[in-house]
């Protein structure tokens, strides 16, 4: 598994408090058995709704690898396919004020670092890649640092998820399934689980 | 750090170990499935060549694309087929227990879990679906989780998760007439912020909880994700057992007695540390109807759109934005706002004493001319209840139309959409830009009784005007 610990690239600014999952990926698009194709549509209503002057539509962030967002960005559903389709559009990093919850655990599960900044840090770097949108942006997770030109700032993201990007153990999957017999033997001592079987 | 909740305590039973990452391994007891966020996780288990480890301990159901009014197979959805197809297909090789359409136990995943009696207190319990929050009113540490974390359950049983603070939100008092679960959640939302719950679990806690039955209990756990909190709790009471006693899945003779003295002890403890504690006067509630574009824009029905100045300056930017978007003038009273469809359901508002409330505002009344109204029961077996009642008569003699079990227009997945710039009154738990299936339409969140008062008025009204007459 890869470890993220570094990720430099042209950014996009999508500004706007509470971007919600159903506006990153209409409910329409949930209806699919794969992942496949979701980045074409990633906010394809408010794309629609601002004819071609919406970020992910202007021709200067098409590369964008660094997306920097505002406050509570991805709250709503649990849908996975938000982050997927952000990802499959070429995401690689999301900067923010703040992230949702799920959203936020979603990007870690698929190795996506999602970092705040204070909403001082977000504005500053919002206005630098607009001037600049070929600026590189520079994420060095491990020291939890962005550069962009002449901007070097602190970013946080907690400690567990961060490690597990840096470490490269943030697909947990195989962590997880390694320690079968622990599992067995916490549920073994849960009362319910001997109460009732729902087997098939 | 919170200390003798049952957060800490049901956290603390379901420890495996720590990852490397000083992450908790969790143990899942509980695990939900539906047709949405599944089939991916199946397919990546396929890729791994992993099998699911308790199958015993997921159970599955079809909800979100089901349509509402011919449910005959093949769907007429070809996609909608797909994803059922996938579905039936992935528990039968699995040998995942799976409540199909006409099974009578089919519906939407956070109504069938607790009338099947699966959901308990004590229990964690997952499902890649946001308001798994909902089982939290049972005193379940119940949470969504994303597709990859669907996968990680199914493969082990457990997540890596970072435990959450826990705030402790009381409310007290008894609720003044025309006030429901539903105007409270709106209410504490509306007072947190959508953001305010972020990294909290809420602990629902107060006379005022401790009074509403468990559906009751079931519609403000279940809106804890649109304040940000992954999960929200009760503590369980004999509210909560005379609920589960005798169903299907409760634990019985013996094991009755155990779980009672086991689930007693998992309730916070009297002298129980919070991270954050706030409180609340249930006698301050009103109705309570959203205008914007996020559940936190809420208002009582007796107050107008609030006006920007007078918004904290974080808010302002996103009420500008709703403005424009809902087309509703700040400073103008929500009341008389009119709609063009009325919808009773959802996993929020869609369970038996939520379709009695709107049916008693409903009954001798008539639908006002041009709006469409329509009724989803929020399960097979709500249905059949409702039926028994003579509650779909009564909705259909006031001009209701009478659907079949789903998740519905509450997120428009199946053929149940707004069309164009139309104005929902939805008894649903958000009312994101085109959450019910236009991109241009709007929603006006509220209870199911607001919401069927505001069919037979035709625009959003007082409901205690209609229950007072």
């Amino acid at each position: 598994m890869s470890i993220v610990t570094t990720i430099t690239g042209p950014a996009i600014p999508l500004k706007g408090d509470d971007i919600d999952t159903d506006r990153i990926i209409p409910a329409r698009f949930l209806k699919c058995v794969t992942f496949d194709g979701l980045g074409e549509h990633a906010f394809e209503d408010d794309r629609a709704q601002l004819n071609g002057d919406h970020p992910f539509d202007q021709t200067q962030y098409q590369n964008a690898k660094i997306l920097v967002v505002n406050r509570n960005f991805g709250c709503g559903s649990s849908r996975e396919h938000a982050p997927q389709a952000i990802a499959r559009w070429g995401i690689q990093a999301i900067i923010g004020e703040s992230f949702a919850e799920i959203f936020f655990g979603n990007c870690v599960a698929m190795g996506i670092p999602c970092v705040v900044a204070d909403g001082e840090t977000v504005e500053r770097l919002q206005g630098a890649i607009a001037t600049n949108p070929q600026a590189e942006l520079q994420l060095d997770l491990a020291n939890q640092t962005i550069f962009c030109g002449d901007i070097t700032a602190a970013v946080m993201m907690a400690d567990g998820p961060r490690q597990m990007l840096v470490g490269g153990t943030w697909d947990a999957c195989g962590q997880l399934v390694a320690q079968a017999e622990a599992v067995k033997a916490t549920a073994a001592q849960l009362p319910y689980v001997g109460w009732s079987k729902i087997v098939a | 750090m919170s200390k003798g909740t049952l957060f800490d305590k049901v956290w603390a039973a379901h420890t495996v170990g720590t990852l490397a990452s000083g992450q908790t391994q969790l143990f899942i007891g509980l695990h939900l499935i539906h047709e949405v966020t599944s089939p991916q996780a199946f397919a990546m288990l396929r890729e791994r060549q992993l099998s699911v480890l308790f199958p015993d301990r997921t159970i599955a159901t079809v909800d979100h694309i089901v349509p509402t009014d011919n449910q005959a197979r093949p769907f007429v959805d070809d996609l909608a087929e797909e994803m059922i197809q996938a579905l039936e297909q992935n528990c039968k090789n699995n040998n995942i227990r799976f409540y199909n359409i006409g099974s009578g136990r089919q519906g939407i995943v956070h109504v069938i879990a607790p009338e099947q009696g699966l959901t308990q207190p004590g229990m964690t319990i997952a499902c890649g679906d946001s308001h798994t929050s909902t089982h939290g009113a049972f005193g379940a540490i119940a949470f969504g989780i994303g597709t990859s974390q669907v996968r990680d359950v199914l493969a082990s049983q457990t997540l890596a998760l970072a435990k959450l603070k826990v705030r402790k939100v009381e409310v007290n008092g008894t609720l003044r007439p025309g006030v429901y679960a539903k105007d409270v959640v709106l209410h504490i939302i509306r007072t947190l912020g959508v953001k305010g719950g972020v990294g909290f679990a809420y602990e629902f806690a107060g006379t005022t909880f401790e009074q509403m039955n468990m559906e009751e209990r079931m519609t403000v756990c279940n809106m804890s994700i649109e304040g940000g909190a992954r999960c929200g709790y009760v503590n369980p009471d004999q509210t909560t057992y005379d609920y589960i006693q005798g169903r299907e899945f409760a634990p019985s003779g013996d094991d009755w007695d155990k779980a009672v003295a086991w689930w007693e002890r998992l309730r916070s403890d009297a002298d129980a540390e919070y991270d954050d504690v706030v409180v609340f006067d249930a006698a301050e509630i009103e109705p309570t109807v959203t205008w914007g574009i996020t559940p936190g824009q809420g208002i009582g029905v007796t107050e107008q759109v609030p006006v920007a100045e007078s918004l904290p300056e974080g808010d302002r930017a996103i009420a500008q934005e709703a403005y424009h978007y809902m087309d509703l003038q700040p400073g103008t009273a929500i009341k008389g706002t009119p709609v063009d469809v009325c919808f009773i359901g959802s996993c929020t508002n869609g369970r038996i004493s939520d379709l009695r409330e709107a049916a008693k505002v409903a009954e001798g009344q008539q639908v006002a001319t041009g709006i469409k109204a329509f009724v989803v029961p929020g399960s097979e077996k709500v249905k059949q209840e409702a039926e028994a009642e003579g509650l779909d008569k009564i909705f259909e003699a006031a001009g209701f139309e009478w659907r079949q079990a789903g998740c519905s227009m509450c997120l428009a997945m199946n053929p149940d959409k707004l069309q164009g710039r139309q104005i929902s009154a939805s008894s649903s738990n958000r009312n994101f830009k085109g959450r019910q299936g236009s991109a241009s339409g709007r929603t006006l969140l509220m209870s199911p009784a607001m919401v069927a008062a505001a069919a037979i008025a035709g625009h959003v009204t007082d409901v205690r005007d209609l229950l007072k007459s």
